[in-house]
């Protein structure tokens, strides 16, 4: 204990504020990955797939982040699958947003005018075809904007990677609340990167809102 | 890989679960009841036409949405001590959720403020209504009710939210999870359960809110829109 806050404290923080984009880019990676597939699948024409990735979305939305968290990290060596904080917290980003982001682009996929899709039947396109020449170019502008707003999600639930001992900006705050015990300076400070991490994100979903039509509120507590 | 499940040494523990649950409930239904109150508030302040009132409403909004649940509750926590304040951790859990979901809550009601037609107000101005018959009647519970849908949502993940509350040591589902977990070196078993006790948790949240909402709504039953 004891000492001030000094410089190689700030620069122990800004390798936290790396990581937690690192992480951030991880979890937009693979749950944007694990959400593609799950949005194909919620909308296939076989409905055991669309059960089954129903089911998979409800039970992650209705699971809270950080019990997924503790799950991968400290479950998985019970049943002798040993993970470091690095791959629990990546498995977990990607587990939970793949079902959000796949509910999201979904719901995109489904926004896209019906005569669309019959154009391209008409067309005589295959289903693959029609996919990737005709809904899903036009659902990705109907999904950025919701996707960006998502992103900020994404970085603010990387502060729960700290739990699992990963250190990131939360967790190297702890650490050196720990040293210092100067808990409300040094959250603020951890208060006030988080928030310029994601303000911008949330600037730039807002404009893309207003110019592509009705605003959609993201939701989030976290 | 050794599965060697024993999901009964867990199920046997059921009255800390059910306590936990219990509390983690209960500051969902205080934050949800606090958050509302403070989000009709905000967003009545956030279209004030005092400029300072509403930039004040706005920094509210975007300070807390910005910024992670984790470290809200943190701040919560140690400001409220540097400041001599001692509350037991559920209060703080509860106040940080509070703070947290009343942000989430003005920008949904007022999004919904936004969407009454203009020509709505005009009409109620037109039939001589004060300013607070206005918002009251026109502008609050129509807007209340059409958002109504996404306030649900917003309260169910403000449930699942309150679990980031077991790191200030708040005895709710998640921590209750933690002890017995490094009581019985079942982890997997424990969190799998958990996992399940908050799909439960979210399920009946949900079917709560529904009924709630054709006791408060009747307009909607009568028209037979659906929720």
């Amino acid at each position: 204990m004891g000492g001030t806050l000094n410089a190689n404290h700030l620069m122990f923080l800004g390798y936290g504020a790396l990581w937690t984009i690192g992480l951030s880019l991880i979890g937009l990676l693979g749950g944007g990955i694990a959400g593609f597939i799950i949005a194909l699948c919620r909308i296939s024409p076989n409905r055991i797939v669309r059960l089954l990735s129903a089911g998979y979305v409800q039970l992650i939305q209705g699971t809270p982040l950080l019990v997924i968290m503790f799950l991968t990290y400290f479950g998985l060596p019970t049943l002798g699958v040993t993970v470091s904080p690095l791959t629990a917290a990546s498995a977990s980003l990607t587990i939970y947003v793949g079902a959000y982001l796949g509910e999201i682009w979904r719901g995109s996929i489904e926004s896209v005018p019906r005569p669309q899709w019959e154009a391209a039947e008409g067309l005589a396109l295959s289903r693959s075809q029609r996919m990737m020449k005709v809904i899903l170019p036009q659902a990705i502008r109907i999904a950025t904007p919701p996707t960006v707003g998502f992103m900020v999600q994404i970085i603010k639930n990387t502060s729960l990677a700290s739990v699992v001992g990963f250190v990131e900006l939360a967790r190297s705050g702890q650490i050196i609340n720990n040293s210092l015990f100067e808990p409300f300076l040094i959250y603020t400070i951890i208060a006030g990167i988080y928030f310029a991490l994601c303000y911008p994100i949330s600037r730039i979903s807002r404009r893309l809102e207003t110019r592509s039509g009705p605003a959609r509120l993201s939701l989030g507590t976290a | 890989m050794n599965l060697n499940l024993d999901f009964a040494s867990i199920i046997e523990r059921w009255p800390t679960f059910f306590d936990g649950a219990l509390l983690t409930l209960q500051l969902a239904f205080i934050a949800t009841m606090l958050g509302t109150a403070i989000g009709v508030l905000g967003a009545i302040g956030r279209r004030s036409h005092h400029p300072i009132v509403s930039r004040i409403c706005g920094i509210y909004v975007e300070a807390i949405r910005n910024t992670p649940l984790l470290v809200q509750i943190f701040l919560v926590y140690f400001g409220l001590a540097s400041l001599g304040l001692k509350f037991s951790a559920f209060v703080v859990a509860a106040a940080a959720l509070t703070i947290n979901v009343g942000a989430y809550t003005t920008e949904i009601i007022r999004a919904g403020f936004d969407s009454i037609p203009r020509g709505q107000i005009e009409a109620a101005e037109g039939l001589a209504l004060s300013r607070a018959q206005i918002y009251w009647h026109v502008v609050m519970w129509p807007a209340i009710e059409k958002v109504y849908p996404s306030l649900t949502s917003q309260f169910v993940l403000l449930m699942l939210a309150s679990s980031v509350t077991s790191q200030i040591s708040a005895e709710e589902l998640t921590a209750v999870a933690n002890y017995v977990q490094s009581d019985t070196y079942r982890a997997f078993e424990t969190y799998i359960l958990v996992a399940l006790v908050y799909i439960v948790l979210s399920l009946i949240m949900r079917a709560g809110f529904w009924l709630l909402g054709l006791v408060i709504f009747p307009r909607r039953r009568r028209l037979g829109t659906p929720l």
